[in-house]
């Protein structure tokens, strides 16, 4: 990283390769920089002195949330534990191979552990002609009316979204819309950025097709338990930054296998000030640091979320006071500057007007990163602020029928009324598509806006790997919903301050 | 794009699974690559594969004291799972037979074309390479299994990386596709594609006959038992968690 990229109070850390990962011990976690940087790392406090075994030791709140699951009153990371699991949500890409699995080991006719914690939702290659896509969403179908699963998103005219009255959209926002994601419980995946649930508090990974068809069969899967990892941002949110942002900082600073097998807890005033939306983006995207899991301590902007959306009671946890982390990053949020993460790699940050000069194809604005309501909002402020027509062709596709549904009803503040589709249209957008994935990982050829082509895209997915999008030698910049809506007004990676 | 230096930390190895001592229930010939001759193409001598059995009875319940034995294919850090099996394949179902040796086709097809060796040559549908080496965090981004399914699927039977990604190392593991390993070192920099090599578990030992060095793997730690007894489901059924079958 040049060092350029940091101003000489910005409270951040270089990539701490050396990082100590032992928790119980006050090493030092970062390597000494010989720079004006502020470093407020703190190591791990040192172990409280043993008494008798009576005494509980301070937990985090992960590791609070898999002793609960397991039924034990005390574990610490490192520990290898059952755990009951509350849900399991799987999808059109892995669903028929785990229910492959569950079938062969469990037996042809066997029932899966409890019909009400399953929860199936299509959402990854559904508007295409792919016989075999087409296809697994049948598999799933029939998988769910012979075990009569309660809660099964259901699409079977893919000619209109709108008149499939079950379809939901991507998965991850889905379970957060209707209501499956409860703080203090245990949420597993068959997708990687099933950590996005843990904006609500509870623990939430992605697992492959053979454990999840364990799951299917017991209810329980064997965990190891994650050291914590903490971040601390404080501050007021600046106007031109969005939780994208934050991410995309931390992923840069520790890099895309800083967090392996660690849990990131999210804390601190701007964590707190946050939508719920906008936590689901920054805990959407610890996958990217490698991380197991990532957790935003429940509060009173969860509960209001939740308020209708369910009725199972549901038990905070929170962590101790004493509670031990790996390491503590903290962040002076008021400081930060809009940022991009270049081709090839979620790390790969890099200042957006420092790639001004970056020319570009297209802007994608979309999936469970980068596709909820409040992203559409965000980028049709700054099309608001402009009054431009945009350069390069520009995609919109909604996670969910209900993100669609809000981008032709909900008025844009400061607009006079006027809804996102209005702007959108009115400053030359594509008509936004089908709630769906997308092109977020490419897919079948059919694909809307799949990147058939090398081409440079600004995106608010999550990833861009070589063929991440469709081609490999697309070039991908990953960016915050102001930023890909800057971008796309001037051709060129843009910073949104030019606008906002 | 490396990311990192020679230097670079190794993160050690996470795994869910309990520490048991290794046992010796399983014995397993070692597998022999035999080189290709003129008239017919990858005539491996390798143990064979029952599409109905999960490949958990093959590679991954090697015992200790088994090898593997074969070509090497070299890759750098950072090998996501969208590079291991691109999104466009994921319609390919494991479970099914046909459709999982069609996912073995397709491995490492995503890499780019600064990899001019493709690890599986045009035309083939299986890989000549037994064996791949990595650099650091290998298998990141996914959690798909189609990711290590598609590398047994295609004959490969262990992957040597410097470190792994949480889930693709565990999903190894669960399913037995292949046999993960971790090297004390970065032998992406030290081996080159079509080195032959040989892989000792019992001796934690990667031998590369091409260039007579030899190098130290670490031990398998917390995914031993699981390995051992061929994936998650026999060590479950073994540590009595579910009923045999």
């Amino acid at each position: 990283m040049a060092s350029s990229l940091l101003s000489p109070s910005f409270t951040s850390f270089l990539r701490t390769k050396d990082l100590s990962l032992s928790a119980f011990t006050s090493q030092r976690c970062f390597k000494a920089v010989p720079r004006k940087i502020i470093r407020c790392a703190i190591a791990a406090p040192q172990r409280q002195p043993s008494t008798t075994g009576s005494v509980r030791t301070a937990m985090t709140m992960t590791e609070k949330i898999l002793a609960r699951a397991s039924e034990k009153a005390q574990l610490t990371p490192g520990d290898n534990v059952w755990v009951n699991v509350d849900i399991l949500m799987t999808h059109d890409v892995c669903g028929p191979g785990s229910i492959g699995i569950f079938k062969r080991e469990f037996g042809e006719d066997a029932k899966v552990w409890d019909r009400e914690k399953l929860v199936i939702i299509p959402d990854h290659y559904i508007f295409t002609s792919d016989e075999r896509a087409n296809r697994n969403v049948d598999i799933l179908r029939d998988f769910c009316h012979e075990q009569n699963i309660k809660y099964f998103y259901d699409i079977k005219d893919l000619s209109n979204f709108k008149v499939n009255p079950d379809y939901k959209g991507v998965c991850h926002v889905a379970l957060a819309q209707e209501g499956h994601c409860r703080p203090g419980e245990v949420l597993l995946g068959t997708d990687s950025h099933t950590c996005t649930a843990g904006a609500f508090g509870q623990f939430a990974t992605g697992i492959g097709n053979t454990d999840a068809g364990f799951v299917l069969g017991t209810g329980k899967l064997l965990l190891k338990v994650p050291p914590t990892l903490r971040f601390v941002m404080d501050g007021e949110m600046p106007d031109y930054l969005l939780s994208k942002d934050l991410i995309l900082q931390i992923i840069g600073e520790i890099t895309v296998a800083g967090a392996t097998y660690k849990s990131m807890e999210f804390v601190g005033t701007t964590v707190e000030s946050l939508t719920m939306e906008e936590r689901m983006t920054l805990c959407n995207m610890v996958v990217e640091a490698g991380g197991k899991n990532g957790v935003v301590p429940a509060d009173s902007t969860t509960f209001k979320y939740l308020e209708g959306k369910t009725s199972l009671p549901y038990e905070p946890v929170y962590s101790d006071d004493q509670a031990r982390f790996l390491a503590e990053y903290r962040f002076d949020v008021s400081k930060l500057e809009p940022v991009v993460a270049k081709p090839h790699s979620p790390d790969n940050r890099a200042l957006a007007r420092e790639c001004k000069d970056v020319k570009i194809d297209r802007v994608y604005i979309g999936s469970c990163t980068g596709g909820k309501t409040e992203d559409f909002m965000a980028a049709a402020k700054v099309f608001l602020a402009s009054g431009k027509q945009v350069k390069v062709p520009t995609f919109l596709v909604p996670a969910t029928q209900k993100v669609w549904m809000d981008l032709y009803s909900l008025p844009v503040p400061g607009s006079g009324g006027k809804t996102c589709s209005q702007i959108f249209e009115e400053v030359g957008c594509d008509t936004p598509a089908s709630p769906s994935c997308g092109a977020c990982l490419g897919g079948p050829k059919d694909t809307y806006a799949r990147m058939n082509e090398p081409k440079v895209c600004v995106s608010t997915t999550n990833r861009n790997f070589p063929g991440r999008m469709g081609h490999k030698e697309g070039q991908i910049y990953l960016a915050s919903p102001y930023t890909a809506a800057a971008s796309a007004l001037t051709g060129y990676v843009t910073d949104p301050r030019e606008f906002l | 794009m490396a990311l990192f230096s020679s230097a670079a930390t190794v993160l050690p190895r996470n795994l869910a699974f309990t520490k048991l001592s290794l046992s010796h229930s399983h014995t397993l010939l070692p597998r022999f690559l035999s080189f290709p001759t003129p008239k017919s193409s990858n005539p491996r001598n390798r143990v064979a594969v029952s599409l109905q059995t999960p490949r958990a009875q093959s590679a991954a319940s090697a015992s200790p004291s088994a090898s593997f034995h074969g070509l090497c294919y070299v890759v750098g850090d950072n090998i996501d799972t969208d590079q291991i099996i691109p999104a466009e394949y994921l319609t390919l179902v494991p479970s099914k037979p046909d459709e999982y040796e069609k996912l073995g086709s397709y491995a490492l097809i995503g890499l780019p074309a600064t990899y001019a060796t493709r690890f599986i040559e045009p035309g083939e549908i299986k890989t000549k390479y037994a064996i791949v080496i990595g650099g650091a965090n290998f298998g990141c981004g996914s959690s798909r299994e189609h990711a290590p399914v598609a590398l047994g699927a295609s004959g490969a039977a262990a992957v040597v990386a410097e470190s792994y990604a949480r889930i693709f190392f565990r999903n190894s593991v669960a399913t037995g596709e292949v046999y993960p390993l971790e090297s004390e070192g970065r032998l992406c920099e030290e081996c080159t594609t079509g080195d032959v090599v040989t892989i000792e578990l019992g001796e934690s030992r990667l031998i590369n006959h091409t260039t007579g060095k030899e190098y130290r793997l670490k031990p398998i730690g917390d995914a031993g038992p699981v390995i051992e007894a061929g994936g998650i489901f026999a060590y479950a059924r073994k540590t009595g968690m579910i009923p045999s079958r």
